[in-house]
């Protein structure tokens, strides 16, 4: 979906810059261990220190494990525009950041039956729903051959 | 100071219109007091745990304001497996010498409902469509799939038994057993695991008496004894529930640590166990906790399903009582189901899916979110 990016807002603060033209996941990586985490956070789940920095993370990577969701989550949380007469199964998966970290997201696709363990992905932010009249945006990946 | 289970009580799990889930924990605890023979007024202690049917103490209104301490337990599914940890501690420790470990429940229909924020992650979570633990069931045995060989057909072997077994069970909620394509061809809901192979929120109480095992034979001749009790939560890197990123280097999960620690303080070993429950909140779940709980190695479940291993009259019945398929999960009462089911086993009680050749020593393994397991071994 085209996103108006002066009407928008992402899905929540920190999560990855915007507004942007390249967007980015933004994690953390202690100072200590230098283990890597996504979200951001002030502290280290590793090894309990308390001084980390905010990094971007790869946006390429490939596709450690799937599922395919097939039935419309339950409102309260989901927010998704969807009604049960559009609902269209979707991918969700944990994407490998080479050498940093493995990122739950949605995975948008054309077809949720090529999903493929170990398939390459790439960071894509995209128009969720609409939420106060504005476009609320969110990070998704999806297969790297449907982008080029 | 060992630690004797000498009574046993159970409402039936499934749906129950029109009863409370705390008339229903009343109800098991009643039937637990008179199997060991006891009055509400003998007990010193209780915990209790109850997810969605009120505060467990609540129960003291029903069985008689008696004075004694009674303790609130909270842990995901594993809430009952934590009543039970906190009970066994309250007598090993010399404080009490005779209580009750107790829970209940009565969910709405449908899946559990999750509010991230309450589990320490954002609300987009949620509102992405992400806050649903069967995405994580799918994506956990997907990649072990991968990793070890598993196939389709041992996720139907595992959900068709459990089912069978359920049928032999007057206290399951799923008496229907379901044919093998009944299973594979039911609705997918999280790929690769489909409807049957899930169990669903329910309703059921559960509580058990324990008491210092020196003095479990003035109350029963057929006490069972709690030689390990062991609750672990994650380490970082171990792949649980609700992740929002996992760590490269992958730790061994929960269940690998509880059940470590229950083998080594029992001293004893995998090969010693007679019969276990695993947790099976869905198939996937029971064959990763088979390796997880050291019971196999990571792959030998396709051998061992195909043979009938784990089957009543194989060399470990896992689920006899139908698990978690063909009972439910009332989160508050599901891990003590598991004991109780062993408790029976090992007492010769269990009926028309009692296994065969007298079973000495049996296990218990539950499992919750974010992350964590409790794991029992028990003896006669």
């Amino acid at each position: 979906m085209a996103i108006n990016v002066a009407n928008s807002e992402p899905i929540a603060e920190g999560l990855f810059t915007w507004p942007s033209n390249d967007p980015r996941l933004l994690g953390s990586k202690c100072n200590n261990c230098g283990v890597v985490v996504f979200p951001a956070q002030s502290s280290c789940p590793a090894c309990s220190s308390t001084s980390t920095e905010t990094i971007e993370l790869e946006r390429k990577g490939k596709l450690w494990t799937y599922t395919i969701q097939c039935f419309l989550p339950n409102r309260p949380p989901y927010e998704g525009p969807e009604t049960p007469a559009t609902f269209k199964p979707f991918g969700v998966g944990y994407v490998e950041l080479p050498d940093q970290t493995r990122v739950e997201a949605r995975i948008k696709t054309n077809d949720v039956s090529k999903l493929k363990i170990g398939m390459d992905m790439e960071l894509v932010v995209e128009k969720f729903m609409e939420r106060n009249g504005k476009d609320v945006v969110a990070f998704f990946f999806q297969p790297a051959d449907e982008l080029n | 100071m060992d630690v004797a289970i000498i009574g046993l009580g159970m409402h039936p799990f499934g749906r129950t219109d029109g009863v409370s889930g705390l008339e229903q924990g009343a109800y098991a605890a009643r039937k637990a007091l008179e199997d060991a023979g006891v009055d509400w007024s003998d007990m010193q202690f209780a915990y209790g745990g109850s997810a969605a049917a009120g505060n467990a103490d609540a129960l003291v209104s029903k069985l008689g304001l008696t004075g004694l301490q009674f303790i609130n337990v909270a842990n995901g599914c594993a809430t009952g497996g934590s009543a039970l940890q906190s009970a066994y501690m309250a007598i090993q420790s010399g404080m009490f010498d005779i209580g009750m470990a107790v829970g209940f429940d009565k969910h709405p229909r449908g899946a559990f409902t999750v509010d991230p924020e309450a589990s320490g992650l954002g609300k987009w979570y949620g509102d992405i469509g992400m806050a649903l633990t069967p995405q994580f069931f799918g994506m956990k045995i997907q990649r072990y799939m991968h990793e070890f060989g598993i196939s389709e057909d041992a996720l139907v072997r595992v959900a068709v038994k459990n089912y069978r077994n359920g049928v032999l069970n007057p206290n399951a909620w799923r008496k229907k057993a379901f044919s093998y394509e009944d299973v594979a061809t039911s609705d997918m809901v999280a790929d690769p695991l489909r409807k049957y192979m899930f169990c669903s929120p329910a309703e059921g109480g559960c509580a058990m008496i324990l008491c210092r095992a020196d003095k479990a034979r003035q109350y029963t001749s057929k006490p069972v004894f709690l030689k390990a009790v062991s609750v672990k939560t994650r380490n970082f890197g171990s792949f649980e529930v609700f992740t929002q990123a996992q760590a490269l280097n992958r730790a061994d999960a929960p269940t690998m640590k509880a059940s470590k620690a229950a083998f080594e303080f029992a001293g004893i070993g995998p090969e010693d166990i007679d019969v276990a429950q695993l947790q099976d909140t869905e198939s996937g779940a029971e064959i990763m906790h088979m390796a997880e709980n050291g019971f196999c190695k990571d792959g030998e479940q396709e051998k061992w399903l195909r043979e009938g291993y784990t089957e009543i009259n194989g060399k470990l019945p896992v689920n006899t009582d139908g698990g978690c398929l063909a009972n439910g999960e009332p989160i508050g009462a599901s891990g003590l189901r598991q004991v109780h089911e062993i408790a029976l086993q090992l007492r010769g009680d269990a009926g028309a899916r009692q296994v065969p050749n007298q079973p000495k020593t049996g296990y218990t393994h539950v499992y919750g979110a974010p992350g964590l397991s409790g794991v029992t071994i028990l003896s006669r």
